[in-house]
């Protein structure tokens, strides 16, 4: 690979070293990322694959495709593939372990073999799902609610639970590296007032990898022991309780949503600043409500269960703590409006697609308000309400971001510029295709069309139509960037250091980046997203 | 060609209440998408780039924005905090003289069970006008029992019980729905709850065939299990006295007080030694799990909710006699009455009970006269 045209040396972390040991065994931050983004990628098209299936399924209200059980393996697969081995280590594994170190100015994280050491340990878990789908696959629902997991099951539910058992290490090994890395890496002059707002999410992020983590280990160790041994845990008929199940799985799985959404929200606060050419109104304010959400997010488990004859008064505290929660989240997006107001928009891709995340996660949010209060919740829960809102948050908001920061931080990853017309073109395709899918299911769960069903009464069948067009249409606008990053890899125009006008000092490095990230340690001695002179910035 | 409708009907009193406060925050929350759409738009035409070369004025922030858009939207959402906590309060506490359906899910059917022993499958009668409880449980896994027309949903949860209330309001048939995942025929685990006239709902339920009330079902357990050997009607048996035991209070003999509800009953069948009454000792009785399915669990609750009713006369139930109801001979103007064959599917090894309208109380014990029977046309 030539970089002539680089000031810098020519050598970079791509072409530092070849062959395939030189991947396999690289202790190098941003390898690892390239190997993680192509691994989630793979999990990421077969997820698809299955949410095709059923969208195809769903086109008739008779269930012709597929037998019941074939469809429910497919949702059940559809979730655990993407939430598990696609959403959770989407953006802190690729875009967090590119970027930490080079925005906080070290050149890795503190612990590079425990990086790679995550990598491995989430392909081991990624084999042990595969396993479970090439063996037949399983029908739990990504829920693994019990008794139905531990006794009634006729699926490969183990291998599933033993995968999603081994990749929660690696997303608790991320997590202790990330922390330890911006507490203890940060280059001279970085202090915690000048950390990029994305890292202040990865942070967040980390703080909830770190101790949500190992509970869904020990609820899943718990499935493992009661469904082999038949130790009476959740199994009411020798002696469980299945509701303790569903506090365990949602102590971690609620904040699980967080651990998929803050990162998304980092990536916006950075594209937002850059294409606004601005600070981002309120710096602290975004910074400190991620770690609101961190928190507050531990508190709010219960709102899953308001139907299942949990305490009526637990439930109002978890119904009034989903709103408290709600209020960093509300935060973000009128501080991120206002970033915009009197700056300087430019309509590059990456900020298409915070467009994009701040309706559809604004959208996402509102619904979500209305599934914390009681009443409604007790009508759309269990319903394809759930399940839009639900997509809205996760795929329009984090899909979108990552697909935004993956645009945004694609020439500093490959050197390469990606075809700005046909990026434009694939980002509108993906929000109108979106809408398309999910918008229609906020309609069908008010009429009370439940979810994970098989087949279906006729009067719901136009708006499953409509999704499943709907689903068509976005799977070309997944397609498109697909084809064309590929195509950039060789045939993209080279990337200067700095293509966006961005601040930050992973953009004050060659792209690619060389292997230690800089050739001298950065120096830090003005705030964060300086588009101006110090003097310049105005208090309202 | 079905017929489509975007809005679901409302049938129930819940239901009405319910779509205030659901367009309430539909509304609150079309605007508020408006407003933030408006605004990104606004500032992104408003302010695009014009030069390559620009650089805008920063702006650090502003404390009083944050803590108005904090704040404010804040209230708007205790608004919904607190008008959804009313209602689901509500629909939490059945009025006293709600009549009883017992509802079990099992893989994959919904059981349905009147007091005076007319049994249902995926199929749910109830009168208009008349406050009705479910009380839901499950054979297997976790099932939920959802009306959309009533906007309800409650989880049917193996090892205990869960209840759901409401008045039906129109007369008509609406979907019931499994509405938690339960294995491969989820999908089809639905039936129809039949709203009726009250005249035509006790004619319906007279002539259901029933073989004999779920309580004098459950006093034929109670005989059969031995049940009886032990819990003797007086003070001298090796296990406590179950006349005017339900709805009371309990102290245990670890010094703490139950009220004997259906929980505490179910829990007292299944698990013996989990709560042991004052005076008396452990590992007399033996455990009837795995012995007694759902619904002669509910049958022997049943027979002993009856043995307390002569006390407090608080429970009551529908009633089968000649005396309840309001007249007969009404016409059964509802659709869908085509279903009834149902009941005749017999979901215990008994054998027909001759009397079929017992109302099931302890033999020493005279039939009392019970306060509500299914009032026709119901009180609002």
């Amino acid at each position: 690979m030539s970089t002539e045209t680089t000031e810098r040396t020519p050598i970079n972390y791509l072409n530092a070293t070849t062959g395939w040991k030189s991947w396999l065994f690289t202790t190098d931050h941003k390898r690892i990322a390239v190997l993680y983004l192509i691994s989630i990628t793979v999990f990421f098209i077969l997820g698809g694959i299955f949410a095709s299936l059923m969208r195809l399924e769903l086109t008739t209200p008779q269930g012709d495709m597929f037998s019941s059980d074939t469809y429910n393996k497919l949702f059940t697969m559809h979730g655990v593939v993407m939430i598990f081995f696609f959403l959770i280590p989407s953006i802190p594994a690729t875009l967090g372990n590119f970027l930490i170190p080079m925005m906080v100015g070290a050149r890795d994280l503190a612990f590079p073999k425990i990086n790679l050491l995550s990598w491995y340990i989430y392909i081991i878990g990624g084999l042990f799902a595969l396993g479970a789908i090439l063996a037949g696959g399983v029908d739990t629902g990504w829920t693994f609610y019990t008794p139905y997991s531990t006794t009634y099951s006729n699926a490969y539910v183990m291998p599933a639970v033993v995968g999603v058992f081994i990749a929660g290490f690696s997303s608790i090994l991320t997590g202790l590296n990330f922390i330890v890395t911006v507490h203890k890496m940060r280059a001279p002059g970085m202090t915690w007032g000048r950390l990029p707002l994305f890292v202040w999410g990865m942070y967040a992020t980390s703080l909830i990898q770190v101790l949500g983590t190992p509970v869904i280990a020990i609820t899943l160790a718990l499935v493992g022991l009661e469904r082999v041994f038949h130790v009476g845990i959740f199994d009411p008929a020798i002696g469980g309780d299945p509701i303790l199940f569903q506090h365990m799985f949602w102590f971690y799985s609620h904040p699980a949503v967080y651990i998929m959404i803050l990162p998304g929200m980092g990536v916006i606060s950075e594209v937002v600043g850059c294409f606004s050419r601005k600070r981002p109104f309120g710096y602290s304010f975004i910074a400190g409500s991620s770690l609101g959400i961190a928190i507050l997010g531990f508190l709010v488990w219960g709102h899953h269960m308001f139907v299942t004859g949990e305490s009526m008064y637990a439930s109002m505290v978890f119904s009034f703590l989903s709103f408290a929660v709600a209020v960093p989240s509300a935060i973000k997006v009128f501080n991120w409006t206002a970033t915009m107001y009197k700056g300087s928009v430019a309509f590059n891709t990456p900020m298409l697609y915070a467009f994009g995340f701040i309706g559809l996660f604004t959208i996402g949010g509102l619904t979500g308000l209305m599934l914390a209060t009681l009443a409604v919740d007790v009508h759309v829960t269990r319903t394809y309400f759930v399940v839009a809102h639900f997509h809205y948050v996760m795929v329009g908001g984090m899909v979108m971001a990552y697909l935004g920061g993956l645009h945004f931080w694609w020439p500093k990853i490959t050197g390469r510029m990606y075809p700005e017309v046909w990026a434009r073109i694939a980002a509108a395709i993906t929000f109108i295709g979106f809408n398309l899918t999910f918008g229609p299911q906020f309609i069908l769960g008010y009429m009370g069309m439940v979810r994970r069903y098989h087949a279906y009464a006729p009067e719901f069948q136009p708006l499953n139509v409509l999704s499943s067009a709907g689903a068509s249409i976005l799977a070309v606008g997944y397609a498109i960037p697909f084809v064309y990053f590929l195509w950039s890899l060789t045939k993209g125009e080279k990337a200067p250091a700095n293509p966006w006008g961005a601040k930050g000092l992973e953009w004050e490095t060659a792209s690619p980046p060389p292997t230690f990230n800089f050739d001298h340690t950065p120096v830090v001695n003005e705030p964060a997203y300086a588009y101006a002179k110090d003097e310049e910035v105005e208090v309202v | 060609m079905p017929e489509y409708h975007l809005l679901p009907a409302a049938a129930s009193v819940s239901a009405i209440q319910y779509d205030y406060l659901w367009w309430y925050e539909v509304a609150v929350a079309v605007i508020m998408t408006a407003l933030i759409f408006a605004a990104v738009f606004y500032f992104a035409l408003r302010y695009r780039r014009r030069s390559e070369t620009e650089i805008p004025k920063q702006i650090e922030g502003s404390r009083l924005l944050e803590i108005t858009w904090s704040v404010v939207p804040f209230l708007v959402m205790l608004t919904f905090f607190f008008w959804g906590a009313a209602l689901y309060f509500r629909s939490q506490n059945p009025p006293p003289d709600a009549m009883n359906v017992y509802v079990v899910g099992k893989q994959w059917m919904w059981k349905v069970q009147y007091p005076n022993g007319v049994r249902e499958i995926n199929e749910l009668h109830v009168p208009v006008g008349r406050a009705v409880k479910l009380t839901i449980a499950s054979e297997d896994v976790i099932h939920s029992f959802f009306v959309p027309a009533f906007r309800l949903k409650r989880d049917a949860i193996p090892g205990r019980y869960n209840t759901m209330w409401f008045t039906a309001t129109k007369p008509g048939r609406y979907h019931f729905f499994c509405a938690e995942y339960c294995g491969t025929e989820h999908s089809g685990m639905i039936g129809w709850v039949t709203v009726m006239e009250p005249k035509d709902f006790q004619n319906w339920l007279v002539s259901g065939g029933a073989e004999g009330s779920m309580a004098s079902q459950g006093q034929k357990l109670f005989q059969q299990y031995g049940c009886s050997t032990c819990h003797l009607f007086d003070e001298q048996g090796r296990c406590p006295n179950l006349k005017g035991m339900y709805g009371s209070r309990v102290l245990l003999s670890d010094g703490r007080t139950v009220v004997a509800d259906e929980a505490y009953i179910r829990e007292s069948i299944l698990d013996p030694n989990a709560k042991i009454v004052a005076g008396f000792s452990r590992d007399i009785m033996p455990t009837f799990q795995g012995v007694l399915n759902e619904e002669q669990v509910l049958e022997l609750t049943e027979y002993i909710k009856s043995l307390a009713e002569t006390h407090n006369g608080i429970f009551s139930d529908v009633q089968t006699g000649p005396t309840a109801g309001g007249g007969r001979g009404g016409s059964i103007a509802n659709a869908g009455q085509g279903s009834l064959d149902t009941r005749g599917t017999s979901m215990t090894n008994e054998p027909p009970r001759p009397e079929a309208n017992a109302q099931g109380q302890d033999a020493t014990q005279p039939p009392a006269a019970l306060p509500t029977s299914a009032a026709p046309g119901g009180k609002k």
